[in-house]
């Protein structure tokens, strides 16, 4: 058996789609955050989906299957992420805190900041010197602008 | 015959979502393992449209993302007021969450 270069193609296509897919599926299961487990499922829905619709393209041809199949990538290719972005702005605003690496939580403190303290006004209260140190230092050293006129 | 690795592919998936979907320790764990069910449905009707000679499913495909999307936003609505719109009760609570979301200020 022989394979022609249209279905050699559209197997290569396949395969890596199927990779593609494995692999964030196992990053759904293994991934310790919620935020983290989108980064995987987004891996899942674009580029294995994409993949795999991709070369089921190639094998349909020039046909109505191929017009279905560029719908259904179209839909799944832009709906997929406003889904995984309201996920995470819905779990944000529910307090679910993303999980930081240790030594570089300070750094990373002060750039999600502004958003991280009106969410997290809601659930605990800040220590509000606590932050103001952490901002000023940050501030010193050039990295962020100072925020004017947000929530004090 | 090679419609088989996408399709052994689409299975494993599936399962390892679903295993998400059972264990995950919050309700948008929950919510993301059925959207990523949802897509991997999808995919399944599309290689077992071509599994078989077919490939009559991709309607149903098609259907099924739009009722993906809408029914990923009608749980997160849900879990964020505890109402699917209309008028929610106006405690103070979900009038700040309404804030944070962004729904008030612009």
């Amino acid at each position: 058996m022989t394979l022609s270069i249209p279905d050699l193609f559209s197997w290569v296509l396949l395969c890596s789609g199927s990779f593609f897919l494995v692999t964030g599926a196992l990053g759904l299961v293994r991934m310790p955050d919620v935020f983290t487990r989108m980064h995987a499922a987004s891996v899942m829905e674009t580029l294995g989906v994409g993949l795999i619709l991709v070369g089921l393209m190639v094998q349909a041809g020039f046909t109505l299957v191929t017009v279905k199949l560029i719908c259904l990538l179209l839909l799944i290719f832009f709906t997929a992420p406003v889904a995984s972005h309201s996920i995470a702005r819905a779990a944000m605003a529910d307090g679910v805190e993303p999980k930081l690496d240790g030594p570089k939580l300070d750094a990373r403190e002060g750039q999600i900041k502004p958003f991280f303290e009106r969410t997290k006004k809601l659930t605990t209260p800040i220590d509000a010197g606590e932050a103001e140190s952490a901002a000023s230092v940050l501030v010193e050293e050039g990295d962020i602008q100072p925020d004017k006129g947000g929530p004090s | 015959m090679m419609y088989v690795i996408p399709m052994v592919a689409v299975l494993i998936a599936l399962s390892l979502a679903v295993f998400r979907a059972l264990a995950g320790p919050n309700v948008f764990d929950r919510v993301l393992a059925a959207n990523v069910i949802g897509t991997l449905a999808i995919m399944l009707l599309a290689v077992l449209g071509f599994l078989n000679g077919r490939p009559e499913f991709l309607d149903v495909g098609l259907v099924y993302a739009f009722l993906n999307i809408v029914g990923t936003y009608a749980v997160l609505k849900f879990f964020r007021y505890g109402a699917l719109g209309g008028e929610a009760p106006p405690d103070e609570e979900s009038e700040e969450r309404a804030g944070v979301m962004g729904v008030h200020e612009r």
